[in-house]
């Protein structure tokens, strides 16, 4: 078959044919493939879950609600349940103050304030500089900058050098500041968790409680 | 099918796109951080190497020539969409430690070089050769410097 003449019609037609026969096919390869990229998420998901909270048998992700933060927005919290005892929350939470803009991180907290882990899920921080945040504030053999095991019912976490109690990342304070602001903003929504887990506790025993908690509700609307 | 295996001894000796064509430097310098990132990389384009080899020369007929590149790099890009689903699917990891660089094989001048030097004046029987062949000789390359 001799080669196609560069007519526009030719043209035209050998270009709208390819572009429809890809078209189709991409299409059904994203059919294919929508189910285990979607399975693939869910695992990594779960994996920082299991990193950064005490050891549970639920499903943190099937038992997932919002909480507000206490600055207008609201984050993803994570229940962590032994048997039915909660054993702590991981949060999803965030900051657009980054040196590259928004960082995301997965922050667990135990039932005692206390951090048990983090994992940074998503960041643009500059290589080698900010980007060193997914493992500084978790150093256990450098308590100074480890956010591991703080109290933070003790008060916020700041940089050092705004007289705070973490040390910040050499050379990256920008990114050291919106780290930790991520991280109190996982405690803002991990206080009004745990506030309602527990007084939820009690309302279960105490049927009184929840009535007149109810109404003080309504009074206040 | 001497022939053919010259072609293919050709790609990854004489015509090696690393050592000797000096192609798709952007990607080598970036995904040769560990044997295995250079090695799946390799592997991913000569995947889209092989089809992409194949399914031109296979059109090469009715590809009028104004509209040849155009016409290249959907088919490309066509199977490093497949490729870059493929892996998010199947082997989430790894498409992770590669990142950006898997869509980007669409812009790799090895492919389009090979698609127009040789799978637009060849058989497809050898084109596919020759994809197999670059395609050999890129991870070859790679998973050297990555080692």
């Amino acid at each position: 078959m001799a080669k196609l003449q560069s007519s526009f019609r030719n043209m035209f037609l050998s270009l709208s044919l390819i572009c429809l026969t890809v078209a189709l096919l991409l299409a059904q390869v994203n059919k294919m493939t929508a189910t285990p990229i979607a399975a693939a998420k869910a695992m990594k998901l779960q994996n920082a879950i299991r990193e950064v909270v005490p050891a549970f048998d639920n499903d943190p992700v099937a038992e997932a609600y919002r909480m507000t933060d206490g600055s207008g927005d609201s984050l993803l919290v994570y229940p962590a349940k032994k048997g039915d005892e909660l054993v702590g929350f991981a949060l999803n939470s965030y900051s657009n103050n980054g040196f590259s803009g928004n960082i995301q991180i997965m922050v667990g907290f135990d039932m005692k304030h206390r951090i048990v882990n983090y994992a940074v899920l998503q960041h643009a921080e500059t290589p080698g500089l900010g980007s060193k945040m997914t493992e500084w504030f978790r150093d256990a053999t450098k308590p100074g900058q480890s956010v591991i095991g703080r109290d933070l019912s003790q008060g916020a976490l700041t940089v050092s050098k705004e007289g705070g109690n973490v040390d910040a990342i050499t050379a990256s304070t920008i990114t050291s500041r919106a780290f930790l602001e991520a991280v109190n903003r996982a405690y803002a929504a991990y206080s009004g968790s745990r506030e309602n887990a527990l007084s939820g506790a009690t309302i279960a025993t105490d049927k009184e409680q929840e009535k007149t908690k109810r109404e003080g509700g309504d009074h206040n609307e | 099918m001497n022939k053919q295996v010259k072609i293919l001894i050709n790609g990854i000796i004489r015509e090696n796109p690393i050592f000797v064509l000096l192609l798709g430097m952007c990607p080598t310098l970036a995904t040769t951080s560990s044997a295995i990132n250079g090695m799946s990389m390799g592997l991913a384009t000569m995947f889209v190497l092989i089809c992409s080899n194949a399914v031109i020369s296979l059109l090469k007929n009715v590809i009028p020539d104004m509209v040849r590149i155009p016409a290249f790099i959907v088919v490309i890009a066509t199977f490093v969409t497949i490729v870059e689903m493929m892996m998010n699917a199947y082997v989430p990891a790894l498409a992770d430690s590669l990142g950006i660089f898997i869509p980007l094989i669409v812009v790799n001048c090895i492919v389009l070089g090979r698609a127009e030097a040789f799978a637009s004046k060849n058989s497809v029987l050898s084109s596919i050769f020759d994809g197999v062949g670059i395609g050999l000789g890129f991870t070859l390359a790679l998973t050297l410097l990555g080692a």
